[in-house]
């Protein structure tokens, strides 16, 4: 085991039915750092995600969490972390203070925290707002800010700005760097915008057909795809983006 | 009101909440979970209404509808030709007759047509009008069929023929008091000599069956709907899945729920049960508290039901089969409109078994037989386990995602 690493996953395999949705893959989480792993619809993020988050379990290989198993420790690791899933929605008739009350009260935390988070994800105006009547980039702050109430060592978010407008995208951003530069939370973070894991993620994997393609930090990424390049005849220069790069490695875009 | 209740609860609570045990309370999950679930239920309209407005209404129609009128008033119709005239050219009718004998008053209709009414007065009975009216046999078919009238009349070779379909009571009767009058007409001016006294009994009109029996279905659809729908709904909606990856207990969530709907459950039946006290003057003959237990046990049969229905789909209109397929056939067969013991006998002893014919035999038995602790106790004890057996088998195959 790397004793530095908060998440291990070793050659974890998962299928439903005929679909291979996860094959072979191994990652490494360390404290504070912000992965994402980004790859077109149908990738096996979210997958990899789920077993991360104990909802799925893997058809073979282990995934510790602070060195430990699932199994056995389901109620510690419950309490660490914090999690933001594709399509959740809360309850329409509550109100915004109301639904981070409820949630908070799971961790056995008070108003003062819901307070706290509620400016963090900037919804103080909306305190009194049905979660129905917010729009799609509040209801995603609301998530996340659902997500941030146990200030959790481990942040799981499952594209949290799909279908944003780029306003409320930026919005989402800011309060995730806001977060990486004053918590050690390890987030991992699953996308199929380039620009969001180039902006809040130290280390990418990308990720296509349940298999990791390549990973490492941006410049890694985009320096070794360069030099592998050079070997190549038609090569004109480096990839300039990580959907560049990607359609190198698949021959096709990261939206397709 | 109920709203207006929950407020000031709230705002009493929050105002004297500066203690530590009551401040554990309202940050405790189980708390918070069961204001989650009574703010989202208080704040829909919809619910209001079809829980405590609706159920109300029905009472009020029916109650009406089937409280017996003491005078009725049935239109016959009379075929062939013009019986209620009489022309100098045509012979004398049996029916012409008969009207002119006992003085048939003769009115015009707006749109000109006559008819004959003839007016049995009867004290014990009530009274009964007869309106006759001339009409083709098509026209008669099509009254009849609108439910019009439930009688036709011709006369062939000097007698009198009715027509009427023998499985309606109703038109048993009128065939039944109309032919007895034409065969002694002084029925008209002398009342009847039978020995009739009518039952002054409490508990015997259809309004007093009628009552339980909506409260029972009330209590049956609130938990199919209240608590099947709603977990179905938030299964759906994957807020579930996103509970479960907090800490939360998951038997608070159920809990919760199910208070919530039980409490929603006492208020609208209370609600139906004063509205029926003060427009129909119903009463409990039996014993409150044992009534209490019983539609507590009764509550827990259908949330445990409603539990085990909603266990595994995810998918609301897989839930809104399941629920009809439960609920269709106990609202049909349990007796909750009309007695159970109409249908054929070898299907009472099934029906008797439904969650919903024990519950309504038993409040009936409450409200209506006067019936205590000892008479429910068996019922009651059913349902606990029917409720207990199918929540635990619920909670087994219950998929949180």
């Amino acid at each position: 085991m790397n004793r530095g690493a908060i998440i291990e996953v070793k050659n974890v395999y998962k299928s439903f039915k005929s679909v291979h949705a996860v094959r072979g893959i191994n990652l490494e989480i360390l404290p504070s750092q912000f992965i994402a792993l980004l790859g077109p619809n149908g990738a096996g993020k979210t997958t990899m995600v789920e077993m991360i988050e104990g909802i799925q379990k893997p058809d073979s290989g282990e995934i510790l969490i602070m060195g430990k198993p699932w199994k056995g420790n389901e109620k510690e690791f419950r309490k660490i972390m914090g999690l933001s899933l594709q399509e959740t929605r809360f309850i329409d008739k509550l109100r915004v203070f109301e639904t981070l009350r409820l949630f908070a009260s799971f961790f056995s935390l008070g108003a003062e925290r819901c307070e706290e988070v509620m400016t963090l994800v900037g919804l103080e105006e909306k305190r009194q707002a049905y979660v129905v009547n917010l729009s799609g980039g509040q209801r995603q702050r609301l998530a996340l800010g659902v997500a941030l109430l146990n200030k959790p060592k481990i942040l799981l978010l499952d594209e949290p700005t799909t279908g944003l407008d780029p306003q409320a995208r930026r919005e989402v951003w800011m309060i995730l760097k806001k977060l990486k530069d004053a918590s050690s939370t390890s987030m991992i973070l699953t996308t199929h915008y380039m620009e969001e894991a180039e902006q809040l993620c130290d280390y990418i994997v990308i990720m296509d057909h349940g298999t990791i393609l390549k990973e490492g930090t941006l410049p890694e990424l985009l320096g070794k795809s360069s030099a592998d390049m050079e070997k190549k005849e038609e090569y004109t220069g480096p990839p300039r983006n990580l959907d560049e790069l990607f359609i190198e490695l698949t021959g096709r875009h990261l939206h397709e | 009101m109920i709203f207006l209740f929950v407020h000031c609860t709230s705002y009493i609570v929050h105002s004297i909440m500066k203690t530590t045990m009551l401040k554990r309370i309202t940050n405790s999950p189980l708390w918070q979970l069961i204001l989650a679930n009574a703010r989202e239920l208080l704040r829909e309209p919809a619910v209001l209404f079809w829980g405590i407005g609706f159920p109300i209404l029905m009472s009020l129609g029916l109650g009406v509808a089937f409280t017996k009128k003491k005078d009725v008033t049935v239109t016959v119709a009379v075929i062939g030709r013009n019986h209620l005239v009489h022309a100098p050219s045509d012979s004398v009718s049996i029916i012409q007759t008969f009207l002119m004998k006992n003085k048939a008053v003769l009115k015009a209709g707006n749109d000109g047509s006559l008819s004959r009414e003839l007016t049995v007065p009867d004290e014990k009975l009530g009274g009964t009008t007869y309106i006759f009216r001339d009409m083709s046999w098509k026209k008669a078919m099509v009254m009849l069929k609108r439910g019009n009238l439930n009688l036709v009349m011709d006369e062939a070779q000097g007698r009198i023929q009715y027509h009427f379909d023998p499985m309606n009571p109703d038109a048993q009767l009128t065939y039944l008091k109309f032919s007895k009058l034409m065969k002694d007409p002084e029925l008209i001016i002398r009342p009847s000599e039978a020995e009739i006294r009518p039952l002054d009994v409490t508990g015997t009109r259809y309004i007093d069956f009628l009552v339980p029996g909506l409260i029972c279905m009330g209590v049956m659809m609130s938990c199919m709907w209240g608590v099947s729908y709603d977990i179905i709904e938030k299964r759906s909606k994957k807020l579930l899945r996103r509970m479960i990856a907090t800490p939360m207990k998951r038997s608070n969530f159920l809990v919760a729920l199910i208070t919530v709907r039980m409490a929603m459950n006492f208020v609208e039946s209370g609600l139906l049960f004063l509205f029926a006290w003060l427009v129909f003057h119903i009463t409990i003959q039996g014993s409150v508290p044992a009534l209490v237990l019983f539609f507590i046990s009764g509550n827990i049969a259908f949330a445990g039901l409603a539990v085990f229905l909603s266990c595994n789909t995810a998918k609301t209109e897989i839930g809104n089969g399941l629920i009809n397929l439960v609920s269709m056939p106990m609202m049909v067969l349990s007796g909750i409109f009309f007695s159970y013991h109409n249908f054929p006998g070898w299907i009472i002893p099934v029906i008797q078994k439904f969650p919903l014919t024990m519950m309504a035999d038993g409040v009936r038995s409450i409200f209506i037989e006067g019936a205590g602790f000892s008479e429910i106790m068996m019922p009651t004890l059913i349902m606990l386990v029917i409720g207990m057996m199918f929540f635990t088998a619920g909670l087994k195959l219950f998929k949180w995602h």
